[in-house]
């Protein structure tokens, strides 16, 4: 428990929580450890958790049909991994699978739902932190699809 | 920064001087980006500082301006470009032992010295990397004198990656911290997938201590001057290389010009604040 206080307060993502806010996360937490190439989660199955990764490094991918699982996103130390649980269907959208042994804190979403039911200000403090997460990677996502380095402006060099 | 041709005391600023390529290096498979080493056809090359150009000249096709890629001390330059328009395609085809006409270097430089002391997030994307390529010599020849060094490199795909054999070397050393992303993977890619501005997100420097240079499409400076300021970078110590269709390199005819500003003369690199606000006019 101590241990996992101890990570959470060294977390960007984690800044500015009370105190009995991150033991309550704490206590709600666990270390898991994945091999290289392990399934953290598959799309469409139950979105129970989320994820901080401490080491290592987790892809995001889809599986289309006669195709290979296609990575869109790949994620490293210190990000946050996982938003479907804050949201009906509760299901993942994509699959997540560890590239390299990678090192996370899990954090037990059912647990925390109800932490936040009974604590608004905790709730809206995650809420917060969760909005700017999916703000920022869909402003990635949106910087990936505009294929900006197609264009002639690039630096001096063309 | 911004020096001056006058003050940097070019006789003929206007004039191209003759310019052997002792070299030429593909870059990428299809020979799109390719770098240059180039040397006076008498003397030695002038002195130049990291993100400066020169104003390289095909006789009877035109001139582009070029940011220098490498200074390797041995009166030769290195100019690392990328054929986009009629002169840089017409360019892709010369060989070692043609001439061009180079005017040069020009602008203002990357704050390097000022960086001293500080942890130093370098943020580039696609050719970006190339502007960006003398400050890392610049900082491994005084690697003492900086705190963490994170070099943050984005490009469209594998096959896109630029100095492959330098990036290897740098991600191999233990007192650089070298991330890489691409846009779109392939099959046999395992190393990151994502925009660059991810890259600055993972942190892992001391931003309210860090400076900052980036170097790439608008775009993606502009959003890396957002994730740098998150991460506690403060816009005066965020610095960007702007990219202009150049013709004098003086700031006599205007070609380049942002506002008050010659991209030519008071750049390409400016402190982010002075940039920030043409970075939200359309059609700037």
């Amino acid at each position: 428990m101590n241990e996992l206080l101890e990570i959470l307060k060294g977390q960007h993502f984690f800044e500015g929580l009370r105190e009995a806010d991150l033991r309550l996360l704490a206590a709600g937490a666990s270390l898991r450890t994945f091999r290289a190439d392990e399934t953290l989660f598959r799309e469409h199955e139950e979105a129970d958790a989320f994820y901080l990764i401490r080491s290592g490094r987790v892809a995001l991918e889809s599986r289309l049909p006669g195709r290979r699982a296609e990575v869109f996103m790949t994620l490293g130390h210190g990000e946050v991994l996982g938003w479907s649980w804050l949201m009906p269907p509760y299901r993942w959208h994509y699959s997540a699978r560890a590239l390299e042994e990678t090192h996370t804190v899990h954090f037990d979403a059912p647990a925390l739902h109800a932490c936040m039911d009974r604590d608004p200000v905790l709730g809206y403090a995650l809420y917060q932190r969760f909005a700017a997460l999916i703000v920022q990677r869909l402003q990635a996502a949106r910087l990936q699809a505009m294929d900006i380095y197609g264009g002639g402006d690039v630096g001096l060099g063309g | 920064m911004s020096v001056s041709a006058a003050e940097r005391q070019i006789p003929e600023p206007m004039a191209p001087v003759p310019w052997r390529i002792l070299d030429v290096r593909r870059e990428v498979a299809d020979g799109e980006v390719f770098t240059w080493r180039l040397r006076p056809e008498s003397g030695a090359a002038p002195e130049a500082r990291p993100g400066q150009f020169n104003m390289l000249y095909l006789f009877g096709v035109g001139e582009v301006a070029i940011s220098v890629s490498a200074m390797d001390g041995d009166g030769s330059l290195v100019h690392t470009i990328r054929a986009v328009g009629s002169v840089t395609r017409t360019m892709q085809g010369l060989r070692a032992g043609d001439v061009v006409g180079v005017r040069g270097p020009f602008g203002s430089a990357w704050p390097v010295e000022a960086a001293e002391g500080r942890d130093l997030v370098l943020a580039a994307g696609g050719i970006g990397l190339a502007p960006l390529r003398p400050v890392i010599h610049a900082v491994l020849a005084r690697r003492e004198a900086f705190g963490r060094v994170l070099i943050c490199y984005g490009a469209r795909s594998p096959r896109d990656l630029i100095f492959r054999d330098e990036l290897a070397q740098w991600q191999a050393r233990a007192d650089l911290d070298v991330r890489v992303t691409v846009d779109r993977g392939t099959a046999d890619w395992k190393g990151d997938v994502g925009v660059v501005t991810q890259l600055i997100d993972r942190g892992g420097f001391d931003g309210r201590n860090a400076l900052a240079m980036v170097c790439g499409p608008e775009v993606m400076m502009r959003f890396s001057a957002l994730s740098l300021h998150r991460r506690g970078v403060v816009p005066e110590r965020t610095f960007v290389s702007m990219e202009r269709c150049m013709r004098c390199a003086l700031g006599f005819c205007g070609h380049c010009q942002i506002g008050p500003h010659f991209v030519c003369r008071d750049g390409p690199v400016f402190p982010y604040p002075v940039m920030e606000p043409a970075f939200r006019v359309h059609e700037l």
